[in-house]
């Protein structure tokens, strides 16, 4: 039976074009425009799913996306919203919380054991015998959760935008509207945001029928539409309120993050239920949902109903169900319809049967309801069940008030209480930049919803240009538009306050019974409100029931926290696009024209290795083999490189570094090792004297920027006498190491390369290859080797021309990863790799780099407080040849069954021929030559043998000019 | 997300800036008993009000000081950094 009405005056749908889909496996038809639910609506099939916990059948309750009975799983995508995702032709969908269908759910039969489901059971009845707990489990997990996901899932993530306005309007109803209108009107960049797929709100289904407002909707409409200073976005939820007016919006096509100067909310309001016997059955719904159906869909919510009433509204959605063709049995007011206006009388004069001071009392059907029982209330506001008057009817709509979409306004933090005239919450004042108006500012007549709108429009306007505008905004009304307690008590219960999480009212009074009586704590024992609607059709009346359970004011029962997102928001629109800043050498392009395989270090991309062999470890071993007995070449261009000159560059220097770095000679080079105040090592680096008065400090690839932000901060602070230059970006630097560096390096620089002339540990200026450079003879990976700082623009044309020109000695460009090896095998400390977030110098074996005597450096005090504690060493230990094992680092050492310390760095050394790596050992009394104990992966333990650092050429011969030949042996 | 008004440029967002922390003036490290030194490396007071912060605006590279009211996130006024410093 079809149950589409003739055409309606404003419906969305195009009667033109029908759409098939397929609903549990039924074709369905409808209309363009059509949303799913609509569509099954149209043909008469009411049952969109089953509820979570008891598996009822259930049918659309607020027609607003606002409950979870009708979501929808296809082969793609799971929770599709029926009531607002358009039908589209070749749809197969498939209702999400059930086992064999909407109809044959195999969990139906789950409400006949409520009883012992009670509130909270899985806290208290789960837990025993334990023998259970894992049957529990795989019962819960198959029942928790609603649809299924689509683990073939691609990558469909949506793009983030910018957007950026004058004035923010939320909600595009009469309020919102207006307020658009007029903010543009007044020269305002407008931003207008509503999650239907149509502006208009209110406006048109609650007042689709009333003529006076025809020519306000018409002109309003027109105005908005046709300005070209506002901006509409329809089917857009605002998502949340940020600090200084920036909110999120999840648009059809990804998030536009606004940066508004006014926000103007004109949300509106979310219909409540009244809670009454089986008042889920389909067929129940929300009068605003019969609105809802009839204009925009033109579906007729059901052919004889029965009403519960509390407002003038019930009797505007009387009017329309009436003039739909509905046949209405019965309205029970639940105060007198004489005090509902002009709307009552019309609906009185329609020889409709008004039960003043009645409520429903309890409904009747199986699968869709049959029959309403309404029962006078006494003077408590109970039901009076000896008094029953019952009417068939196949549908109940339910008017009996309202809760504001505060949601936003409570993240702005606006004073929100409760107006007890009105019955609703309302902010009393707002922050700065936000304005409400309409019906969440708790103004009703359409007229002022209007005028309210109007004239938030007009001084969000004013205020976006830093004017105040004089405009006179409506009263509140004075007419109570909510129930303050439309919840009726029945000993069969089964009377719903969260269709979500089917919570019955005796759930939630036994809930507050047992000591949960805060509204926080209530909302997360009873699990009222933690549904896919968040609470949006029942916080309000757990309010209500909460505050008469304490005998608490509203105001002092409180709200829980409405926090973002307001509307579930699919993750691909959160994670938006990938957008991540990456870092490349001026030498990339030589990097992988030699096969670097790249890994990310920080925001840069570094060659881990060149891929030039037949494995991984191949190519490092074969890398490492070339710096030890030939030559070897690293870009080292991401390390962070500061200059700092001045007066007080020197005394900067000391106070910086652990070590004294004012008695350094110029033309030379010295360790800088970082400490912060508590004494933990956070940085490494090289420091070059180029003058008295000119240092030249390179960092740690990751701590360039934090390393020159502290030292900008601390001249700043102690108002020294110098400047920092942070000149990470604009100087590239490779180290060039081997036994050959020095033999080919001179042959294209003007600087004398010499022994005698440029020692180790020196630095001096002047050209490579023409190109101006800084030279620097530092240790590195424990060869013969020179840093080349030169500029960014210069050093492709060095790097190349060195690998071209040392290709006789077959140079090798190497990669992080062989840099890691050659200076584990110089027990070189990698910060960050050897040290942890706790590392002191003295743990770290790195006493010598502690200039203790000097006047002071950041960390100083800390560290003499810190050397009579120290509690543990990093060592160097080495593996037998015969070990065939893969040790790990992190890998932990066992000592008597108990924890010894651990690996940081290891490695299989191909110079040694075996496994070797440092680590810490928590045993003070630990000596070289002591055995340890590692335990691997697989829980066994392997043996080690602790030796002195460093592993190779500990004399340090190599690094001088002191090469024992080129066969890469260990001297 | 915030905006901060930079006295150069004007209002960007704080994801433009590093915040730098309380001001804080470290006691004299040869005078502070080991108790004294670890209340200032270890202890901040995180109570909410009126404070004076380090904030790095990193595009421009320049240090400033803020005074804000962290109960209300608001920022109050721009400190001159003379009014911080302290010799050692």
């Amino acid at each position: 039976m079809s149950y589409r009405l003739q055409e309606q005056p404003l419906e969305w749908i195009d009667r033109s074009k029908t759409v098939n889909i397929e609903v549990e496996g039924k074709p369905t038809r409808g209309f363009a425009g059509d949303t799913i639910s609509s569509a099954m609506l149209a043909n008469g099939d009411i049952h969109m799913g089953r509820s979570f916990k008891y598996h009822r059948i259930r049918g659309p309750v607020t027609f607003a996306n606002h409950d979870a009975n009708a979501l929808f799983q296809s082969s793609e995508e799971t929770d599709i919203r029926g009531d607002v995702v358009l039908a589209a032709d070749g749809m197969k969908l498939h209702a999400v919380n059930t086992i064999g269908g909407v109809q044959n759910d195999k969990f139906r039969f789950l409400g006949l054991l409520s009883r012992f489901l009670v509130v909270g059971f899985y806290y208290k009845g789960l837990f025993k015998p334990r023998f259970m707990r894992s049957f529990y489990e795989r019962v819960i997990r198959e029942s928790a959760g609603l649809g299924k996901i689509d683990l073939n899932w691609k990558n469909k993530r949506k793009s983030k935008r910018y957007g950026f306005c004058d004035v923010m309007v939320i909600g595009a109803g009469p309020a919102g509207l207006s307020a658009a209108k007029a903010a543009a009107e007044a020269g305002a960049q407008v931003m207008l945001v509503d999650e239907n797929a149509h502006i208009g709100g209110t406006l048109d289904y609650q007042y689709a029928n009333d003529d006076s407002v025809a020519a306000a909707r018409k002109e309003l409409k027109e105005a908005v539409l046709n300005n070209d200073n506002i901006e509409v976005q329809t089917s857009a939820v605002a998502l949340g309120w940020y600090s200084d007016n920036w909110v999120p919006v999840n648009t059809p096509t990804g998030i536009i993050k606004v940066r508004a100067k006014q926000v103007v909310m004109a949300t509106g309001l979310f219909e409540q239920p009244s809670i009454f016997h089986y008042n889920d059955i389909p067929g129940v719904m929300m009068a605003s949902a019969a609105q809802r159906m009839i204009s925009r869909y033109a579906v007729k919510p059901a052919e004889v109903g029965a009403m519960v009433v509390a407002n003038e509204d019930g009797y505007r959605a009387a009017l329309d169900l009436l003039k739909a063709g509905v046949k209405i049995n019965a309205i029970a007011d639940l105060e007198d319809h004489e005090t509902r206006g002009d709307l009552a009388k019309q609906v009185k004069a329609q020889g409709v049967q008004i039960y003043d001071r009645h409520a429903i009392y309890e409904v009747e059907g199986k699968k869709r309801v049959t029959s309403a029982t309404l029962c006078p209330l006494d003077s408590n506001g109970e039901c009076d069940s000896t008094r029953k008057t019952t009417v068939p009817c196949d549908g109940v709509f339910m008017s009996v008030g309202w809760a504001p979409v505060t949601h936003l306004l409570f993240q702005c933090k606006s004073d929100i209480k409760y107006n007890a005239e009105i019955g609703q919450f309302r902010a009393n004042s707002m922050p700065e930049g936000m304005f409400a108006a309409g019906r969440v500012n708790g103004v009703f007549d359409i007229n002022d919803q209007m005028a309210d709108g109007a004239g938030a429009g007009q001084q969000a306007a004013a205020a976006a240009k830093g004017e105040t505008a004089d405009v006179q905004r409506p009263a509140l009304t004075t007419v109570r538009q909510s129930h303050e307690y439309p919840i009726f008590r029945h000993p069969k219960h089964k009377n719903f306050i969260d269709f979500d999480e089917d919570i019955q009212l005796k759930d939630y009074i036994n809930a507050a019974k047992e000591g949960f009586d805060n509204i926080e704590l209530i909302k997360r024992f009873s699990t009222n409100g933690m549904g896919p609607s968040q609470g949006k059709h029942s916080n309000m009346n757990g309010i209500r029931i909460l505050s008469k359970f304490t005998g608490k004011s509203i105001d002092d029962t409180g709200t829980t926290t409405a926090r973002p997102m307001f509307h579930p928001t699919p993750i691909q629109h959160l994670g938006g696009r990938r957008f991540r800043a990456e870092r490349t050498s001026p030498v990339q392009q030589s990097h992988i024209d030699n096969k670097a395989v790249f890994m990310e270090a920080g925001a840069w991309l570094r060659p881990e290795y060149y891929d030039t062999e037949p494995t991984r470890m191949e190519s490092i071993h074969a890398e490492a083999k070339a710096v030890r007995t030939g030559l070897g070449i690293i870009d080292v261009s991401t390390l962070g490189k500061i200059e700092i000159f001045g007066p007080d560059a020197a005394e900067m220097m000391d106070r910086i570094c652990t070590m004294r770095m004012s008695n350094m000679l110029i033309g030379k080079t010295r360790y800088a090792l970082v400490v912060d105040e508590a004494g933990v090592i956070t940085d490494d680096g090289v420091v070059v004297r180029y003058t008295d008065d000119h240092f030249y400090y390179t960092t740690t690839s990751g701590s360039a920027d934090p390393a020159f932000r502290t030292v900008q901060k601390q001249i700043a602070e102690w108002g020294l006498n110098c400047e920092a230059v942070n000149r990470t970006a604009q100087l590239a630097a490779m180290n060039l190491a081997g036994p050959e560096a020095r033999n080919k390096l001179a042959q294209f620089t003007d600087i004398d390369l010499s022994e005698e002339a440029f020692p180790y540990l020196g630095a001096r200026t002047g050209h490579v290859f023409g190109k101006p450079v800084t030279l620097a003879r530092v240790g590195f990976v424990g060869e013969l080797g020179y840093e080349i700082h030169c500029l960014a623009g210069d050093a492709s044309e060095i790097w190349n021309n060195l690998l071209k020109e040392c290709a006789d000695v077959n140079i090798r460009p190497f990669g992080v990863e062989c840099q890691r090896l050659l200076r584990l095998e110089k027990g070189h400390v990698i910060v960050t790799q050897d040290t942890d977030g706790l590392t002191n110098p003295w743990e770290a074996g790195m006493p010598w780099a502690c200039h203790m005597k000097k006047d002071f450096f950041i960390g100083q005090r800390s560290l003499e407080i810190l050397k009579p504690l120290q509690s543990r060493t990093l060592h160097g230990f080495m593996f037998p040849e015969s070990f065939k094992g893969e040790p790990k680092e992190c890998h932990l050492l066992i000592k008597d069954g108990d924890l010894n310390g651990r690996i940081t760095s290891v490695s299989f050394s191909p110079t040694f021929n075996r496994w070797l790596g440092l680590a810490y050992v928590d045993d003070m009394e630990a000596k070289i030559g002591d055995a340890i104990q590692i335990r691997l992966d697989d829980g066994t333990l392997v043996e080690a043998e602790l030796v002195s650092l460093p592993f190779y050429d500990p004399e340090g011969k190599r690094q001088t000019c002191d090469v024992d030949g080129t066969d890469g042996k260990v001297a | 997300m915030k905006l901060i008004d930079c006295p150069y440029i004007g209002a960007r967002p704080q994801s433009e800036f590093v915040y730098g922390h309380e001001v804080r003036e470290m006691p004299k490290p040869s005078e502070a008993t080991d108790k004294e030194w670890a209340d200032y490396v270890f202890s901040r007071a995180s109570a909410p009000g009126v404070k004076k912060e380090w904030w790095h605006h990193v595009p421009s590279g320049i240090w400033f000081v803020f005074e804000r009211d962290t109960l209300t996130d608001k920022f109050i006024r721009l400190v001159d950094i003379a009014e911080v410093q302290y010799e050692l």
